[in-house]
């Protein structure tokens, strides 16, 4: 276990020492000691290596991700593994707005509540909230799964394209475009396989899906009053 | 973007650490408005008496013009106590009209910057280092307080356009984002009879919550009220003599994070500025929800 203290060497010593690891890299596992809300801890990683950061982080903690796996014990401010592209980001805590924001693969894990925008625009990443979400969340989702145990909040899947989006609680109200689904076989058996993933222990028949009704994809001439 | 702090004692002990606590919270939000800064003070209260906090931009000139006329009031003689360019004035709770008058009438270059028996504010244009530095807010004793880093979208950097913005006794309101009817408001609120002394949105909503509470309303009314009324983006924190009060927006997209635990209620735009209080890594921290009104008081 390498260990890197932020508070004496600074925050770009750090993003540059985990960026610079290879592929093959010894050094497998690195904790991050008082990060005291610091923004922009450990992004751009591209390497198999575990990282652990030991507190609460402020904006946009482990964005742009590739292949690592990030822990952060404590919560994360706004944009927590936005644009990532694979590997995992778990959040022992809450997140803040937009988690997950534009992910093209890779799973964020948020093991509290995430707040309002999570996974909007989200293209290909798997995202797993244990509490609840906020409102506009999924707005425009492309691809991927949003996995949600506790309650959604107003306008879930506004605008939605492809993206998947399971709900175990209650959903305050679903956005334009957004209808519930049938949950056949394959869903439940997609959905277990994320929650497993996730180290999240639920029942996928207790999730209702929700998705596109593809109704906005293209200009309707009988919408064009609501343009 | 601005960054905002706020530190609401429920644990009396700390009370001569507030000054210390907030400018230290205020600091860590330089980045987020590095234009000015500015804090209110809620403590030192005597009975009977009032404070009026005054600025002047040549405080050489005015403040001692100002002493000289506030000798020559009957009664006992206001105190004036002089920091910077800022100075508070100490009397009688029946002469503030009197005074308030007399500054608008002789003094034209002194500016009111709040009234009340526990309200100081002091803003400046600058670093909020150096604004801290200059008015010694570190040494500051009290009950509970609010900051402000300001990085100006709305209107000009000067010592009134910065936060925190008293337009009531003992109240104040800092703000981060803009309102986009700040206008139509102020032109009511001025038909009403509450005046503005800038052209700055933030203050229009800080008087919009003084005309509620004029009419009856409790903070907690005023700002539920205000969801509805104040159309844009808004976090705000507001205090009055015992409180201290929280409302986002229903977008809330300027972020807000908040700790509570026995000793302390606190409000920062980030993380970030909590991290040097007391025990915080065992108080309960949480995101505010939009369009919800959280309120303390003692």
């Amino acid at each position: 276990m390498s260990i890197i203290d932020l508070s004496e060497n600074g925050l770009r010593h750090l993003n540059e020492t985990l960026q610079s690891q290879a592929q093959g890299t010894n050094q497998q596992d690195w904790e991050i000691i008082n990060p005291r809300g610091s923004h922009a801890i450990a992004v751009g990683l591209d390497a198999p290596i575990n990282v652990t950061v030991s507190g609460s982080t402020g904006y946009y903690c482990g964005g742009m991700n590739k292949q690592a796996s990030i822990t952060v014990k404590g919560s994360v401010g706004p944009g927590v593994a936005e644009n990532m592209m694979s590997g995992i980001v778990v959040v022992e805590g809450d997140a803040s707005q937009y988690a997950g924001a534009t992910g093209r693969g890779g799973m964020l894990v948020v093991r509290g509540n995430a707040a309002s925008r999570c996974g909007i625009s989200m293209k290909g990443i798997d995202i797993v909230v244990e509490g609840n979400i906020g409102h506009m969340s999924a707005f425009m989702a492309q691809r991927g799964n949003l996995v949600v145990l506790g309650d959604a909040g107003e306008a879930l899947g506004d605008s939605l394209y492809e993206a998947r989006l399971y709900v175990r609680g209650s959903v305050k109200s679903l956005g334009a475009d957004c209808i519930e689904k049938e949950m056949r076989p394959e869903h439940l058996a997609q959905l277990a396989e994320l929650l497993e993933r996730a180290g999240t222990d639920a029942d996928p028949a207790s999730f209702r899906r929700y998705g596109s009704a593809r109704q906005l994809y293209h200009f309707n001439v009988d919408n064009a009053s609501a343009y | 973007m601005c960054g905002i702090v706020g530190l609401f004692l429920k644990n009396e002990a700390l009370k001569p650490q507030l000054g210390e606590l907030l400018s230290a919270m205020l600091i860590t939000m330089t980045d987020r408005g590095p234009d000015s800064a500015g804090i209110a003070i809620y403590g030192d209260e005597v009975s009977d008496m009032i404070k009026l906090t005054v600025q002047s931009a040549s405080p050489d000139e005015d403040f001692p013009a100002l002493e000289q006329s506030l000798h020559s009031l009957k009664g006992d003689n206001p105190k004036l106590s002089i920091r910077d360019t800022h100075a508070v004035i100490h009397t009688n709770a029946n002469q503030g009209d009197t005074i308030r008058a007399m500054l608008m009438s002789s003094h034209p270059n002194i500016r009111l910057m709040s009234y009340g028996q526990s309200i100081e504010i002091y803003k400046e244009v600058g670093l909020p280092k150096k604004v801290v530095e200059r008015f010694n807010l570190t040494s500051a004793s009290g009950s509970h307080g609010i900051g402000h880093t300001r990085m100006a979208t709305e209107s000009a950097v000067t010592t009134l356009g910065a936060h925190p913005f008293s337009t009531g006794s003992d109240q104040c309101l800092v703000h981060n984002g803009s309102l986009s009817n700040h206008n139509t408001l102020r032109r009511q609120l001025n038909r009403e009879g509450i005046t503005t002394q800038t052209e700055n949105d933030s203050e229009v909503a800080a008087a919009y919550l003084t005309a509620r509470m004029n009419e009856g309303d409790s903070l907690g009314e005023a700002l539920t009220a205000g969801i509805a009324d104040l159309d844009g983006f808004f976090t705000f924190v507001v205090g009055t003599r015992d409180g201290f009060g929280v409302l986002r927006d229903p977008i809330a997209c300027k972020p807000a994070v908040m700790a509570e635990n026995e000793d302390y209620v606190a409000f920062g735009s980030e993380y970030r500025a909590l991290v040097g209080l007391p025990d915080i890594e065992q108080a309960r921290v949480w995101e505010p929800e939009p369009a919800q009104v959280y309120f303390w008081s003692h």
